[in-house]
């Protein structure tokens, strides 16, 4: 089971204080719907301009990419740079 | 995960090697067409009316005595532009609102800083336009104004907009205030891990605005023709935001607009936005001329970057051995006029080069009466790691411990877990303390007044949407056409990575920047990516070319495509039919092209994804006049994991623009306000950025540990070097003289008010 | 308002341009002669990137009014290189990477010329002195100072 590690805030407000979530999911797009049917508003609050770390790799604007059985998955703010 | 990271050895025909760069006789010898260079027939130019106020409120706009005089076609005003609604957009790598763009680019019902633009004239010379935007009358009702973040924080601050509220705190808030959100990170528990610290270190520092200070101020001609499409030609990190930025701006489609990127003389992040453009295209629409607007430094000081000032408190603790038990930062960024500080950015930098069990960061992003910061290199990170940096430092001295161990004792590895959530993969932190650890600066001797500081920094470098087309001309020869503004020498990188996958001469490669019309989207320049995310996509599209070259290869041989392999530049039969065929040489399957299918080319666009993170470790020298407070700057040497250098006299040079941008950051630059709210030093001499005399050479070691998501290994280079200098200098200096410094800049007359409250001199 | 009539040589070439008082001789070789090698940073003296040889001497062109310049001999970047042979500190500049963006560049090879064409052997803070006028955000300075004492190195070989 993937885990999605939430940062305390969204956690607070959204999962009842649970910071990591395990979650069944082949990839990232059925993860967020998950995600959304159990904790409904959390994705809306996470948002829709963020990026995604999977397993340290960080996308931006990912849909499908694949999640493995052990992966570990934050949301993250959107990075520009100079 | 957790692979011991390994030192780059293999070695590449062209990769790495150091080139004379493509562009570059134009760049000598004043050929290269910057903003500035272009002029159209029958053009007009622009002159932008701003704001003598810091904060007031818009009662009128009169443009009518400058458009009666002779030679002045066109007065644009914010009623000219659609009223946006409040809305973030993805707007590429960081939201965007673009209201909050629109507003900027031209004042509706306030200005929020000297110098915010309020309307434009267009007329047939420089000298004219800037007497018609003298006839421009404001009525302006003055208001109470606030610069200082702190301040801008207070409940009884003036407010900037009354329909700004606190996003990030519970319970949302019910009044309008300066404060646009709180951001927070939390990794472990902080508390534990100060209860469990034997030395514990707390210090509050302070830093002004800076500016990004290319020479090149922006600059846009802009032609607007009657069936709605307009052609821009202009400066910028990126052709394809100025377009979207301009379409949003002006309700147009992002069809009717062409962009074409003219050589960029530095951006360092200031040129990711739009200022100019979209008053350009209005003033050409209007007056049905071509339009060309040019800032002058003033209007580049007053109006455009900088960015953030920021105040900062950090505590960390340890254990006596020096292994650190906890981290904790709070940082509160100035945004300018509108939110979108990189507090966030800082919160999220600062402890990542350290292995820290428990930490936290609070991130405050505060608008005040200055001008809206932009992006400059590593957006947020100098700030917080000159904070993280020296209390490193100052723990060192209570452990008496060397900065060096203290720093290799918790340093990031691969596996290690940043603050901001995910665990790093391959890194080379390590890898640049112990090549400092053995450089000779580390143990050169130093004299009376003198220090050495020492200082790391991080940046998570990105990749994003990026496309490249490679184009193989009749002889053999080939184009690559890329879509990022080259400011540092990307076209070098970009043609010698395609030579090395071709298999062909460095000099048979030539590339170059499209406009939006010739190549598919691609981000900004900017966020060191273009020699990772571009330089991937040229890679993919070389491949895509060779596959087709192979299939050309097979027809001419009759055989099937399977029995072709690329090597050394041509095709290599792998058929054991018995027929002996010579290799084909890529200029021969060219010379057949049209017999075999027609042109030869390879085209792709990806969101490039697998961008590594990039470390760096500096050593700074200094000596302190205590006469004076003069600091002197005598050895610098910038250590950088870079993944692969491409062309590694462009990557030194990097490492060597940013670590003099940071001597700049921490000695002399700052953004200077009277009572009014007005820019005191808006000239590069009073602004003083670093010049020749003020600095010594300054050494780089380029550490290469691979990026797995790169084909050659590359990580983004340019952000990282800005990022340790602040506390490099600021741990010398603190070194030198005994006092701690906790406030940027150490200017002479700063500095030596400190020595004397302290009783040193 | 009345344009002045203004005659000059620009490397060696005699020119003649109409002018308002109040335009600099950067605007003139800018706007009026289409010389856009000479760049304009700041426009008040302070950066160095429109430097120009007026009358043999190294001068911000921001500094100079065009009608100041009625029978002077102006030399600018255009004028450095020998038709499409590059001199020696051109060549030198790019075989060292001692350019980024290249905005500051003509200034820079304007200057150094200058410096080089009196003194052939400079220290590196000669040099650093000599170039204190010359802005260049993107380098760092140190390959454009090593850039110039390699290219008096290679100078001083050949004369």
């Amino acid at each position: 089971m993937a885990r999605v590690i939430l940062q305390s805030e969204l956690a607070r407000r959204y999962t009842g204080g649970q910071a990591t979530l395990t979650i069944v999911a082949p990839d990232y797009s059925s993860l967020i719907a998950e995600l959304e049917r159990r904790y409904p508003g959390l994705m809306a609050a996470i948002g829709a301009h963020t990026a995604v770390a999977i397993d340290g790799e960080i996308f931006h604007d990912p849909l499908h990419e694949p999640i493995a059985a052990d992966s570990e998955v934050h949301f993250m703010p959107l990075i520009g740079g100079g | 995960m957790g692979n011991e990271p390994k030192i780059f050895t293999k070695t590449y025909k062209w990769v790495g090697t150091r080139p004379v760069r493509p562009d570059g006789v134009d760049k000598v010898m004043g050929r290269a067409a910057f903003g500035a260079d272009y002029q159209l027939p029958g053009m007009l130019f622009g002159a932008v009316v701003r704001s003598p106020h810091a904060h007031a409120r818009i009662k009128s706009i009169d443009t009518s005595a400058a458009l009666k005089l002779p030679g002045v076609h066109a007065a644009v005003t914010a009623a000219d532009f659609p009223d946006l609604p409040s809305e973030v957009s993805a707007g590429g790598e960081a939201p965007v609102n673009f209201r909050h763009v629109s507003l900027n680019v031209i004042a509706r019902d306030k200005v929020l800083y000297e110098g915010h633009a309020v309307a434009a004239v267009a007329a047939t010379s420089p000298g004219l336009a800037a007497e018609a935007a003298a006839l421009v009358t404001v009525d302006y009702e003055v208001l109470p104004h606030v610069i200082d973040v702190l301040e801008a924080m207070q409940p009884d601050a003036p407010v900037l907009h009354d329909d700004l509220y606190t996003s990030g705190v519970d319970p949302r808030p019910t009044t309008a205030s300066n404060v646009a959100a709180r951001t927070g990170f939390t990794l472990g528990d902080t508390a534990q891990g100060f209860a469990a610290a034997e030395v514990i270190v707390e210090r509050e520092f302070k830093t002004e605005a800076v500016h990004q200070g290319y020479i090149e101020p922006h600059a846009a001609v802009a032609t607007y023709a009657a069936d709605g499409m307009a052609t821009i030609w202009c400066t910028s990190q990126g052709q394809f935001m100025v377009r979207e930025f301009t379409a949003k701006l002006l309700g147009m489609d992002i069809s009717a607009i062409r962009v074409i990127p003219s050589e960029i003389g530095g951006g360092f992040g200031g040129k990711t936005t739009v200022y100019i453009e979209p008053l350009a295209v209005a003033l050409a629409k209007k007056s049905g001329r071509p339009v060309k607007l040019v800032m002058s430094r003033v209007e580049v000081f007053k109006a455009t970057g900088p960015t953030s000032g920021a105040w900062i408190k950090v505590k960390v603790g340890a254990k006596r051995d020096g292994k650190l038990t906890a981290g904790e930062m709070v940082l509160k960024y100035q945004a300018g006029a509108f939110p979108g500080s990189p507090a966030t950015l800082g919160g999220m930098t600062g402890f990542a080069p350290y292995d820290i069990e428990n930490a936290s960061a609070e991130c405050w992003d505060v608008v005040s009466n200055r001008p809206k910061c932009a992006a400059y290199r590593a957006p947020g990170a100098p700030m917080a790691a000159f904070g993280v940096e020296s209390v490193l430092d100052e723990l060192a001295q209570k452990l008496g411990m060397c900065p060096l161990e203290l720093r290799m004792k918790n340093a990031a590895k691969a596996g290690t877990r940043a603050l901001y959530g995910p665990k790093f993969l391959d890194i080379g932190y390590a890898e640049t303390l112990t090549a400092a650890q053995v450089h000779p600066h580390w143990s050169m001797p130093l004299g009376p007044h003198q220090g050495r500081g020492i200082a790391s920094g991080f940046w998570f470098n990105v990749g994003g949407p990026s496309s490249a087309a490679i184009h193989i001309n009749e002889d053999g020869t080939a184009e690559v056409v890329t879509g990022n503004p080259d400011i540092g020498g990307s076209r070098a990188s970009m043609a010698l990575m395609a030579a090395e996958v071709l298999g062909i001469d460095y000099a048979k490669v030539k590339p170059m920047i499209g406009d939006t019309g010739q190549i598919a989207y691609s981000f900004l320049t900017g966020g060191s990516r273009v020699t990772f995310a571009t330089g991937k996509a040229v890679c993919e599209a070389a491949d895509a070319t060779i596959a087709e070259l192979k299939k050309r290869a097979a027809k001419l041989w009759k055989i099937d495509g399977q029995h072709v392999e690329w090597r050394d530049g041509q095709a290599w039969s792998t058929l054991d039919d018995g027929t002996d065929r010579a290799p084909l040489p890529l200029a021969k399957i060219a010379a057949n092209a049209s017999k075999t299918g027609g042109p030869i080319s390879g085209a792709v666009s990806i969101n490039a994804a697998g961008a590594g993170p990039g470390f760096g470790t500096h050593i700074c020298d200094v000596e302190v006049d205590p006469e004076t407070g003069g600091v002197t700057v005598l050895r610098y040497t910038a250590i950088q994991d870079v993944g692969r250098a491409i062309h590694p006299a462009y990557v030194e040079g990097q490492l060597q623009g940013g670590a003099a941008q940071g001597i700049g950051w921490a000695l002399n630059e700052e953004y200077v306000y009277d009572a009014k709210g007005r820019l005191q030093n808006a000239s590069v001499l009073d602004y003083r950025m670093p010049v020749a005399s003020d600095l010594p050479m300054i050494d780089t070691v380029l550490v290469e540990v691979p990026n797995p998501g790169h084909p050659f290994g590359v990580r983004g280079v340019g952000e990282v070097p800005i990022v340790p200098p602040l506390a490099a200098v600021a741990n010398a200096v603190s070194r030198a003289t005994g006092v701690r410094i906790d406030a940027l800049p150490i200017s002479p007359p700063r500095l030596l008010k400190k020595l004397v409250d302290a009783g040193k001199v | 308002m009345a344009k002045h009539h203004v005659s000059m040589t620009v490397n060696g070439e005699p020119v003649e341009f109409l002018c308002e008082t109040q335009q600099t001789l950067l605007d003139v070789l800018r706007d009026e002669l289409e010389l856009t090698g000479t760049k304009e940073g700041c426009g008040t003296g302070d950066c160095g990137a429109c430097s120009v040889m007026l009358d043999g001497r190294l001068v911000c062109s921001c500094l100079v009014l065009g009608v100041e310049t009625e029978g002077r001999h102006i030399e600018t970047i255009e004028g450095v290189a020998q038709g499409s042979e590059l001199h020696p500190i051109q060549q030198q500049l790019l075989e060292d990477a001692a350019l980024q963006c290249g905005i500051c560049t003509p200034g820079i090879v304007v200057a150094a010329k200058a410096l080089l064409e009196q003194n052939l052997n400079p220290t590196e803070t000669e040099v650093r002195y000599w170039l204190a006028g010359n802005l260049c955000r993107c380098t760092g300075y140190d390959k454009i100072v090593r850039s110039v004492m390699n290219a008096a190195a290679k100078m001083r070989e050949e004369a």
